[in-house]
């Protein structure tokens, strides 16, 4: 048993309760109560379930929690705080440039995939803060959505890098 | 562990513990209220009574209304257009209204969030429910002020006297959360159109902010208290409709190891519940059960399925018969006829679907991604034994469902087992339970006959599709109560070939449209998957058209536009490809010899109503097959439309969708059952593969209006095939268009 596993999540420190192969979305979602990484495959094949560890994107519906103790993780709840980690901001957004920005260009219909989405951009943009179109596909293209929102999040993704651009100035 | 099985006696569990447990849920659920109008009504069973107006809106003290809409949120925005129509006759701001979570207790019964008809068929309820409460209001506000309603004016829900704005009251002043107890007579006057403010404008969604900040609560994320987690347990994917799935042996001691895994078993319905999820995962995957063999399904290659459709009995229905196509068929000038197969397709839910439901032996709460909690609750009370008024069910939206997806099964398994346990349980469908077990979009097999004369006018069309029908059982049902094989092969709920879709848009005096309707025993379960069978009807028919426009040596827009007898078809056409900046130019006019080559093609299609028009820009790779479709632009004539950025947003959807189902989807299987289970091997278009999408509107404010959620797909679908033809000359009558079928018919031309 894993009497003594912790994990640190979006800053906070949770001892976890299940077994160490359990996949860490179980945890994510049934003990933490954290809605922003949500089943959809369980296969690491759709996005659905991503979250941040040390600042990269993997899928948590077959990481075992067991291999992500030691390790920081961020959820879609912990975006703006880690954006404004990165950005050396003194106060944390109420949300990150791509929440707003998906708002602003109404991007999501059933909105589910948008977790993924969102954390997939997150990690892209902290990297490579003014991506072309070519590499946002590249990069975005582990992660599915099935209403046909692609188009909107393209634009989304491209609106708030110009937003983060403006705010390094 | 323990077996456990339906006869164990659950913990007595009254109708209003049930209702205490929904309103917890509802209590965190979608911006809104925590249904106060529910609360006054009692717990009385659902559906409330139409014909009141106090079951449609109610006005509160802080000046606000809610709206119960019978219609979900799956993701399209009808709650948004539904509130603008509602806001428009009342004269209520948007930040006025709010709708609330739909549950059979609580919102009136507006018929299945089906068939694009939130807007369509549920608009004009909710308009004439907001006229005649608006009309109650002002006969209150006449009394209040003294004076006519004839001279009363009303903004942001304040009642003045016209001219003298300082003489007013408010609704909820007025009205302030007690009933109208006004009847629906649906006969009160309604506002002009030339007076609309709210309606025809691009309000942003009501759901969106919620589901960007993580507030909004999907069906995956509903949990109760003392609840266990479900999963079902079945062969990995479904097998020949009709040899259900009967479990010969199950070995108990292979889960043994588990801690608290328990098999629920009813009838032929297997399942395992745990206290924790992975458990209950850990539990489905290790059960050995052994399964009595199913081997009668033809496989998915083409001559075993669509041959055995073509050579089985089949009831024929004669859907259109005008003219004398036969004698028009001898004398035409030109005369184009093929073969088309289209496969089965699945929903594919982005999320496997979920459902929650807590039975007890006087009743059941159920909460589930329906699109019609009123026909699930009828099919969740005969799979439980119980009475229809003691079931209760709520919607949360899951992810887009596009048609009858597994949500009504999972919603059915979670109910069974909870029967069983006397706990509620959660069930979460893994991707291969969704993608093997769905009732899939049916195949469908053309032939399809056109002549043009020596002008290149139609003088004779015909069609025969053949197609099997839709599910009535759900598979839990069939497994829990062992129930015989059932199939809608006749009425509202059968799949006859759409007339719409077969060569309506075009002025031909012989038109013959036959369908033949083979039976689905032996086959897949089938059900409706967004714009049912349009797309083949269109890649089949507007392949047909597109024929016909190259024997004639005419530009394929130019052909279509001397042929069209319908100035909407005419005018979606124009709008489609005004976006394109289409020139003319016969198809298949400017072939390359390069590895990859390009081509455009333009589609007409719809539904029932509304009118739809596609272009679409293709590369075709021709060494590795590959497709892309890099720019489409669609243009949807859905009459007078509520919200435009609503509708654009549906035809980008839409379109995406439709490249998605015409190059890449189709359900796989062989004679033991289906084989595609998960999204390697049913594949959907992905990020990098996405075309630019160009969607137009064509909005007529006089005209009802009538479906946007499916009526650009059967365009899309035939666009692509038609620019296919452009880049290499040679016709693809078999989607999806593979590279392995690319490969293969441009082999054969050389």
């Amino acid at each position: 048993m894993a009497d003594d596993l912790k994990i640190k999540v979006n800053g906070q420190i949770s001892p976890v309760a299940a077994s160490a192969d359990t996949p860490l979305l179980y945890v994510l979602t049934n003990e933490l109560k954290l809605w922003g990484p949500r089943f959809g495959c369980g296969l690491a094949q759709c996005g659905s379930c991503s979250v941040l560890a040390d600042g990269v994107e993997i899928r948590s519906c077959v990481t075992p929690v067991g291999a992500v103790a030691g390790k920081s993780l961020t959820t879609f709840e912990g975006l703006a705080a880690w954006y404004a980690q990165q950005k050396g901001l003194a106060q944390a957004p109420a949300l990150h440039p791509l929440q707003q920005a998906f708002i602003d260009e109404q991007a999501p219909q059933c909105g589910y995939c948008y977790n993924g989405m969102t954390i997939k951009a997150s990690e892209l943009l902290a990297h490579s803060p003014r991506p072309s179109e070519a590499q946002i596909r590249a990069h975005m293209d582990g992660h599915l959505c099935r209403c046909g929102s692609y188009p909107r999040i393209m634009k989304a993704i491209q609106v708030a890098s110009t937003t983060m651009a403006g705010a390094t100035r | 562990m323990n077996a456990i099985h339906t006869n164990t006696s659950p913990g007595p569990l009254s109708r209003r513990d049930l209702l205490k447990g929904g309103a917890l849920v509802v209590g965190f659920c979608i911006a809104g209220s925590p249904l106060p109008a529910a609360a006054a009504r009692g717990d009385a069973a659902g559906p409330p009574d139409p014909t009141t107006i106090d079951s449609w809106i109610a006005v509160h003290a802080d000046n606000t209304a809610t709206v119960y809409l019978g219609k979900g949120e799956f993701g399209q925005g009808n709650t948004t257009g539904l509130l603008q129509i509602a806001g428009e006759e009342l004269d209520l701001e948007m930040s006025q209204l709010k709708s609330v979570l739909l549950d059979t207790n609580t919102v009136p019964n507006q018929g299945a969030t089906t068939s694009s008809s939130s807007i369509h068929r549920g608009g004009p309820q909710i308009r004439a429910a907001a006229a005649e409460a608006r009309q109650a209001l002002l006969a209150l506000a006449s009394t209040r002020l003294g004076v006519q309603t004839g001279s009363l004016v009303v903004s942001k829900g304040v009642v003045s006297i016209d001219g003298h704005p300082s003489r007013s009251v408010s609704y909820g002043a007025l009205l302030g959360d007690k009933p109208f107890n006004v009847k629906f007579t649906g006969i009160a006057p309604q506002k002009p159109i030339n007076r609309y403010k709210l309606v025809g404008t691009r309000v942003p969604r009501v759901d969106i902010p919620d589901k960007m900040t993580g507030r909004y609560v999907y069906m995956q994320q509903v949990r109760v208290p003392d609840m266990l987690h479900g999963r079902i347990v079945r062969p990995s994917g479904q097998g020949a409709y009709g040899d259900g799935a009967k479990p010969m042996s199950i070995d108990e001691s292979s889960i043994a190891a588990i801690p608290g895994a328990r098999i629920v078993r009813k009838g032929d319905f297997v399942g395992v519940v745990a206290e924790r999820e992975w458990d209950a995962v850990k539990a489905a995957r290790a059960l050995k059960v052994t399964w009595k063999e199913s081997a009668t399904l033809p496989s998915n290659a083409d001559a075993d399925l669509f041959e055995r459709m073509r050579a089985t009995k089949t009831t024929d229905t004669v859907i259109a018969d005008w003219g004398d196509a036969a004698k028009a068929f001898a004398g035409a000038a030109h005369v184009a006829s093929s073969s088309y197969r289209c496969p089965y397709q699945s929903h594919a839910p982005f999320a496997a679907n979920c459902a929650l439901a807590d039975v007890g032996p006087n009743g059941a709460l159920v909460m589930s991604s329906t699109q019609d909690i009123y026909n699930s609750r009828d099919m969740l009370a005969a799979v439980l034994g119980l009475p229809v008024a003691k079931v209760l069910v709520q919607y949360y939206e899951g992810s887009g469902t596009f048609g009858r997806s597994c949500y009504d099964d999972c919603a059915q398994a979670a109910a069974v087992m909870s029967q069983a346990v006397g706990k509620p349980v959660r069930v979460q469908f893994m991707r291969s339970d969704e993608l093997g077990w769905d009732d899939y979009g049916p195949a469908h097999l053309a032939d399809v006959r056109a002549g043009i004369d020596a002008n290149g006018k139609l003088v004779a069309y015909e069609y025969h599709g053949w197609q099997h029908g839709w599910m009535v059982n759900e598979t839990t049902h069939e497994l829990a109560l062992q129930t015989a094989p059932k199939e809608r092969t006749t009425g509202a709920g059968s799949i006859p070939v759409n007339r719409m879709s077969t060569g309506s848009m075009y002025a031909v005096a012989n038109r013959r449209v036959v369908s033949h309707a083979v039976p689905m025993v032996g086959y897949l379960k089938g059900a409706p998957l967004r714009s049912p069978l349009d797309l083949s009807f269109a890649f089949a028919s507007e392949q047909t058209i597109d024929e016909l426009a190259f024997m004639a040596k005419t530009d394929p827009l130019e052909f279509r536009r001397n042929n069209i007898g319908d100035e909407r078809w005419l005018g979606v056409l124009n709008a489609a490809a005004e976006a394109a900046g289409w020139k003319p130019r016969v198809a298949a006019s400017a072939l390359s010899d390069a590895e990859v080559v390009t081509g455009r093609g333009i589609g007409l299609g719809t539904h029932h109503v509304s009118y739809g028009a596609a272009v679409a820009e293709i590369e075709v790779n021709r060494r590795t097959g590959n497709i892309v479709a890099t720019r489409i632009y669609g243009a949807l004539d859905a009459g007078q439309v509520i919200n435009p950025a609503l509708v654009e947003n549906q035809i980008v959807g839409q379109m995406i969708q439709a490249v998605s189902r015409t190059l890449k989807e189709e359900v796989t299987f062989d004679k033991n059952g289906v084989t595609s289970l998960d999204w390697v091997s049913y594949p959907v278009l992905r990020f990098a593969e996405h075309p630019h999408v160009t969607p137009v509107v064509v909005q007529r404010l006089d005209e009802p209006s009538t479906g946007a959620g499916e009526e650009v797909m059967g365009a899309t679908a035939a666009a692509v095939a038609n620019a296919f033809f452009d880049a290499t000359g040679v016709r693809l009558r078999q989607y999806p268009l593979t590279p392995e079928r690319v490969k293969a018919a441009l082999a054969a031309r050389t």
